[in-house]
């Protein structure tokens, strides 16, 4: 059974198979040789890297952050790399350092950030990364946008020359000494052990934020992202109103927790959690709703786009076929004014009625379905069908789509194949519901089938993919066609023989 | 069963149909004789002693099964290829159970009927691709319930023979490929084994058709008839 070439200008009956497409296939050749001669050249620099480094011991120079592999700032990463870790040890160990030091270990973090060069795992390799075989091209767009990812320096060799970035640090971190100092003389050892190495944490932080090369901070700033709640784009005075409220939230809660053992309250605990988590829900909220929206109109799209496939299959499926049953029919008058006006009540029973064309609507059952088919093909195409049917079930949106796809694969036969008679064989078993649609005919090609022919691609893979069936296609030029149609039954409705 | 042309009994009760498959079989088979029921049918067939009878499944005076199960107790080697044009299943399987050796539509083409008979004669089973669908059908069912059977004469013994009860994977794969229009050499081909292989699968299948003593079989043609 060939494609169903509708309109029908490319002859039709007469043609044996498809003209072959535009003559792309050498270009991709050569293509893809190319592409192989340069991974060669590439993969002989690594290894010449990888040697000089086995032989140099720890090269130092090779320890890199690997911002294609970031959680934070990809030193992790980049130190498994440097090692041959796995970036996952490498991080649970760094979480466990870091609980074990009271806080000491982030400032090491943010100073190993500023002073790790970037660009390793973005290029490819750390190696690569180095400027052993940077590819031309990269070079000339890191030369072109300075501070880009893959120039390989530290952010800290620009942060040097930034005086107002290394003000505002200084600024920042003393601020924030100065809150320790009043926090330290509200209470309490924790402020005081964990607080005072983020003032180092706090004024790298700063300078990373200056100063980090521009895919970093677009990195960056996905990061701290639902910190401003993206309120960017909406209205950023509400956005400021909002996390001060959330900071004023966090402080007091986080107070109340702090100073718990100083106090007898009982529920000084469980108002410093509520307050901490109103804080959380004030400044992520937003983002968190963006988020489900985000979902929601996706999925809307997702049913509008497979709605739209439905309508263009069926689309296919009455008018399109007819309109190339006329053109191939177009010396009987007769028969050509029965096939416009059958056509015709269709569409308007469709349109105005909402009753869908080849819709199985007075039909309730499989078998029902299956002869119907039967009775079209044969009445349409005066091509003789045999059905074995086994099994019978009642139909649901599933099976109809499963007949509808059976009734293109029949009428696609019918029309292309040029064989004597079709087979139908549909049969029912508890798990699924299989039709299989075949053919002696003239066969096709499946590779030159052009990608605008919906017949198979539309109205029988897409269909069935769609409600969850399944579809193989067996078929060469001369040796006829087997179409299998597989669609999964839902347990509720199985039955056998009708009963 | 020999290497000259089989000689062939016609029994069907429309005149013209017997003459235009006289015409059609032509010289490649010997008819002797020509029957328009039952009983005439019996008495033609002890007396030619054919080698196949090409039998309508419906007759006047009865299922074609009658006139099976009535010659098939004293001659044995007579085969009946039962040719129906209704394609009733329970009448087809009737005639089957009564001991046809296979099924074909009249809509079939004469080079095929030609093989089908040749076939017959040689003592394989001929399964059209309806005949095919109609075992999986009936074979299809649960295995029986014990105790379960107040369906018809067959459901008085209502044991179940896994040998005789089921069709094992490959007979149902044959038969499969039998109802999609496959020819035994397209099987052969799809499956990868010897057209013999195929035979003996139909014939096996053939022989649990006849000898199952499920009250499926029957429940199941009873079921046909009300649908």
């Amino acid at each position: 059974m060939p494609p169903c070439p509708n309109p029908g200008h490319h002859g039709g009956m007469d043609e044996p198979t498809w003209p072959p497409g535009p003559p792309g296939g050498w270009r991709h050749d050569r293509h893809g040789h190319a592409r192989h001669g340069r991974w060669r050249e590439d993969r002989a620099d690594r290894l010449a890297a990888h040697v000089h480094w086995w032989r140099g011991g720890w090269n130092w120079k090779a320890l890199r952050r690997d911002s294609g592999d970031r959680l934070i700032g990809g030193v992790a990463a980049g130190m498994a790399r440097f090692r041959g870790l796995n970036p996952t040890t490498v991080r649970i160990v760094f979480v466990v350092v870091a609980l074990w030091t009271q806080g000491w270990f982030l400032p090491f973090y943010c100073i190993g950030w500023l002073l790790i060069p970037g660009g390793g795992g973005a290029a490819g390799s750390p190696e690569q990364a180095g400027g052993v075989s940077l590819a031309p091209a990269v070079g000339v767009a890191a030369a072109a946008v300075p501070g880009d990812a893959t120039d390989g320096t530290s952010i800290w060799s620009r942060a040097r020359q930034d005086s107002r970035g290394i003000t505002l640090a200084l600024a920042v971190s003393s601020l924030f000494a100065v809150f320790l100092v009043l926090a330290g003389a509200l209470n309490d050892e924790l402020i005081q052990t964990y607080g005072w190495p983020q003032v180092v944490t706090v004024a790298c932080l700063v300078l990373i934020w200056r100063n980090a090369p521009r895919g970093e901070q677009a990195a960056l700033r996905r990061l701290v992202a639902p910190l401003g709640g993206l309120g960017s784009d909406t209205d950023r005075r509400s956005t400021v109103i909002r996390l001060g409220l959330a900071c004023v939230l966090l402080a007091i809660g986080t107070g109340w927790l702090l100073t718990t053992h100083e106090s007898l309250a009982v529920l000084q605990p469980l108002g410093g959690f509520v307050l901490i988590v109103g804080a959380a829900v004030i400044m992520l909220g937003p983002w968190w709703l963006r988020i489900a929206r985000d979902l929601v109109l996706e999925r809307q799209a997702r049913a509008r786009a497979e709605e739209r496939a439905d309508m263009a299959a069926r689309i296919h499926d009455s008018v399109l076929q007819t309109l190339a049953l006329i053109q191939r029919r177009a010396d009987d008058p007769a028969q050509v004014t029965q096939l416009a006006r059958a056509q015709e009540r269709e569409l308007r029973s469709w349109l105005f009625e909402g009753r869908a064309p080849g819709s199985m609507a007075e039909v309730s059952s499989l078998v029902e379905g299956v002869r119907r088919i039967q009775q079209d093909a044969e009445a349409r195409h005066g091509v003789p069908v045999e059905v074995v049917t086994v099994g019978d079930c009642p139909l649901d949106s599933d099976l109809e789509a499963l007949l509808a796809a059976a009734r293109e694969a029949v009428v696609n036969a019918a029309k292309w194949s040029g064989a004597a008679v079709i087979s139908l064989f549909a049969e029912v078993t508890d798990d699924d519901v299989e039709l299989v649609v075949r053919d002696r005919g003239r066969g096709f090609d499946p590779g030159s089938v052009p990608g605008d022919r919906r017949g198979m691609a539309e109205s029988i893979h897409g269909r069935m993919n769609r409600h969850g069936g399944t579809v193989s296609v067996h078929t060469a030029v001369g040796e006829g066609t087997k179409v299998s149609l597989k669609m999964p039954r839902n347990a509720m409705s199985s039955t056998r023989s009708g009963a | 069963m020999s290497a000259t042309v089989p000689r062939v009994v016609l029994v069907d009760d429309h005149g013209i149909f017997r003459s235009g498959v006289r015409a059609e079989l032509g010289s490649a088979v010997d008819v002797v004789g020509e029957a328009d029921d039952v009983a005439p049918a019996i008495a033609l067939i002890e007396q030619a002693q054919p080698d196949v009878v090409l039998l309508d499944v419906h007759l006047p005076g009865g299922g074609g099964g009658k006139v099976v199960s009535a010659v098939r107790e004293r001659w044995p080697e007579v085969r009946f290829l039962a040719l129906s044009a209704s394609d009733a299943p329970e009448d087809v399987i009737g005639v089957i159970r009564a001991g046809a050796r296979g099924y074909v539509t009249k809509t079939i083409s004469t080079a095929e009927l030609l093989d089908a008979i040749r076939r017959v004669a040689s003592g394989d089973a001929v399964f059209s691709h309806r005949l095919a669908g109609f075992v999986l059908d009936a074979f299809a069912s649960l295995p029986d319930s014990p105790g379960g059977g107040a369906g018809g004469p067959a459901a008085v013994k209502p044991s179940f023979d896994p040998e005789l009860d089921q069709l094992t994977s490959r007979e149902r794969e044959v038969l499969r490929l039998i109802a999609q229009g496959y020819t035994y050499k397209e099987i052969a081909r799809e499956l990868y084994i010897s057209v013999k292989t195929v035979e003996t699968h139909v014939s096996s299948v053939l022989r649990k058709l006849q000898l199952s003593s499920r009250h499926q079989l029957t429940r199941w043609a009873t079921e046909r008839r009300l649908a």
